[in-house]
């Protein structure tokens, strides 16, 4: 069972009902779920997307972008049926919040859909989780059916004449389709590769309809923004990035766990106060910031570092999907890298070339890196590479492997050329696992 | 249908399949679903499995397998009754997924995607499983266990043999 962690200067507002029976429907109306709903039912559409707005919610998934100005997007009027889409094909490295809110919280999740259909004026909702997620499937399922025996769902939710469905939906292992035009695709019941855009999904989305895409967290967030309201919200964060965010902390720290913390948080004092340190009391060497596909950054990037869209990406890294990954001093960054690319490799669609090419080659590249057989000329081709799949391929999963080997590359040079001319990994005496060398 | 088709899957799974091509606004959406339900039942895609979904959802073999090949969950081969993912991605490699896996390979005396001679078990390298702060974890058919040694490993095994198979609850 994931363990449950916590530290005093959590804010819970998500995870406020983590741990307390919340999956059990009667526990969850105990606890105040369901009104918001009932609240944006009576309230109507212009008044939910206007509380978003205040909210200043921006998008969990990782690329930040406002939710109430996704929402204010959808036509108000369309011929086809508009949906909601829940993005819950949490599959970014380093990154297990949306785990932790279907497996205490689903009603949180159908409730913010509901609410999201609300606003756009959508008569269904999907939620989509990963395949490997088949007991939290199993739990979202029970929970979707507790609400529909309440009258939360169905032709006529909360007793009005208002219609909404949930259908659930399971991938089957695949990270790009977490991407939001793949994850249209792969719910229409097609390989998961990505769409040209424009049109955008608010326009054209699933099955031609307009559709609003929101990651798990975002959409677990609308009833408490509804609850404590919008302003409230968005006072709990920093400028322009309202509220808490649930941060994944893990690899070499202390006490590894999903923190809520507020949006702004500094990184230094996320890893040293509420993570416990580094483990085993050893040096911080590097942090990825936000899930495996954002750069890396150096303890002396990190000091004064407000863990919010804007400040980090003020810092040359992403937010992301709030997945920190520490990394101690006697790691190898070299297989750090390679091993952070082969993973792009695996999950590279092969649609566009640059991608399918590219994560190939640098993954080739590394791997004779780590195996100390690298030639100095290999650290410039590594970097060539990666900027030439920059910003050419058709969704970001080609931006996602480059942007972190820049960041390796940029930083850890010299770690780089210490691995030329056939010396063995400086790292390995220190027992680091070595990879198998092709 | 023919009695060979209707012997493939059990009367429990027909049925669930005979709900699920109605649940979407278009029947298509079902396919993913009824791969992996499938796969769960009868252990791989087979060739039957393959027509027989193509066949409920009136679209040709090619479009099934076309999709199925996309899909890293999804094999075309038998695995073990129960398959070992360990997942060794940037989170549970940091914190020693590498010697968690050498340990099963050792148990089992099998490597990647290797099935016992018994087939009990199946082995398997996997990518991210969702599990980052609980690491280094795996998954056992659809069972995560985490925060792991190599020294919880002849216990993982012994726990599984000889228990009924699990139908992908925790």
């Amino acid at each position: 069972m994931p363990r449950l962690v916590s530290h005093p200067d959590e804010v819970k507002i998500i995870s406020r009902r983590f741990g307390m029976g919340a999956e059990k429907i009667d526990r969850y109306i105990e606890l105040g779920g369901y009104e918001a709903a009932k609240k944006c039912l009576a309230q109507g559409p212009e008044w939910i997307i206007d509380e978003m707005k205040a909210s200043g919610l921006r998008g969990r998934g990782g690329a930040g972008f406002p939710t109430g100005m996704k929402w204010s997007f959808v036509p108000k009027q369309s011929a086809k049926p508009k949906y909601v889409l829940v993005n819950g094909d949490e599959s970014e490295p380093g990154t297990c919040k949306d785990h932790l809110i279907f497996l205490h919280d689903p009603h949180a999740v159908i409730e913010g859909t509901i609410i999201a259909g609300l606003a756009i004026g959508a008569k269904v909702g999907f939620i989509y989780l990963r395949g490997e997620y088949r007991y939290l499937l199993e739990i979202t399922e029970r929970a979707v059916a507790d609400a529909y025996d309440r009258g939360f769902l169905g032709k006529n939710i909360f007793g009005s004449d208002t219609e909404f469905q949930v259908i659930t939906q399971t991938g089957a292992g695949a990270y790009e389709v977490g991407e939001e035009s793949a994850l249209m695709e792969s719910l229409e019941g097609k390989r998961g590769i990505p769409r040209i855009k424009p049109p955008f999904p608010a326009v054209v989305g699933l099955y031609g309809g307009p559709t609003v895409i929101n990651n798990a967290e975002t959409i677990a967030s609308v009833p408490h923004i509804i609850d404590m309201g919008g302003a409230a919200y968005c006072a709990v964060g920093s400028s322009r990035n309202g509220g808490t965010r649930l941060f994944s902390l893990s690899g070499h720290i202390e006490r590894p766990g999903v923190y809520e913390l507020p949006m702004g948080y500094n990184l230094k004092k996320m890893i040293y106060d509420v993570g416990g340190g580094v483990k085993g009391g050893r040096k911080l060497k590097a942090v990825v910031p936000g899930g495996s596909s954002t750069p890396v950054l150096l303890p002396e990037e990190i000091e004064n570092l407000g863990m919010d869209f804007d400040q980090v990406g003020k810092a040359g890294s992403m937010l992301g999907s709030g997945g920190v990954v520490v990394i101690d001093d006697q790691t190898c960054i070299v297989e750090f890298a390679l091993r952070t690319i082969s993973f792009y490799a695996h999950e590279s669609c092969g649609w566009c070339i640059p991608c399918r090419e590219g994560t190939d080659w640098l993954k080739k590249s590394l791997t004779r890196f780590h195996a100390g057989f690298g030639a100095a000329s290999d650290i410039d081709n590594i970097q060539y590479i990666a900027e030439n799949m920059m910003g050419r391929t058709f969704c970001p999963l080609g931006d996602a492997a480059a942007m972190p080997t820049l960041g390796f590359v940029k930083k850890f040079r010299k770690e780089f050329e210490d691995h030329l001319n056939g010396k063995p990994c400086p790292f390995a005496k220190h027992g680091v696992p070595q990879l198998t060398v092709v | 249908m023919n009695s060979e088709q209707m012997t493939l899957f059990s009367p429990k799974l027909a049925a669930r399949f005979d709900v699920l091509v109605t649940k979407y606004p278009v029947k298509r959406s079902a396919l993913v679903p009824m791969l992996l339900y499938a796969q769960d039942e009868v252990g791989y895609l087979s060739d039957a499995v393959i027509a027989e979904v193509a066949q409920r959802l009136n679209i040709t073999e090619l479009d099934v397998r076309n999709v199925a090949t996309y899909y890293s969950m999804l094999r075309f081969k038998p695995a073990g009754k129960y398959n070992i993912q360990v997942c060794t991605n940037i989170s549970c490699m940091l914190r020693g997924a590498y010697d968690v896996y050498e340990r099963f390979q050792e148990e089992l005396c099998i490597g990647d995607k290797g099935t016992t001679p018994d087939g009990v078990f199946s082995l398997e390298e996997v990518e991210c499983i969702g599990a980052c702060c609980w690491a280094p974890a795996i998954q056992v058919n659809y069972d995560f266990h985490d925060e792991l040694s190599p020294d919880h490993v002849p216990g993982i095994l012994s726990g599984y043999r000889g228990k009924p198979r699990s139908e992908g609850s925790r």
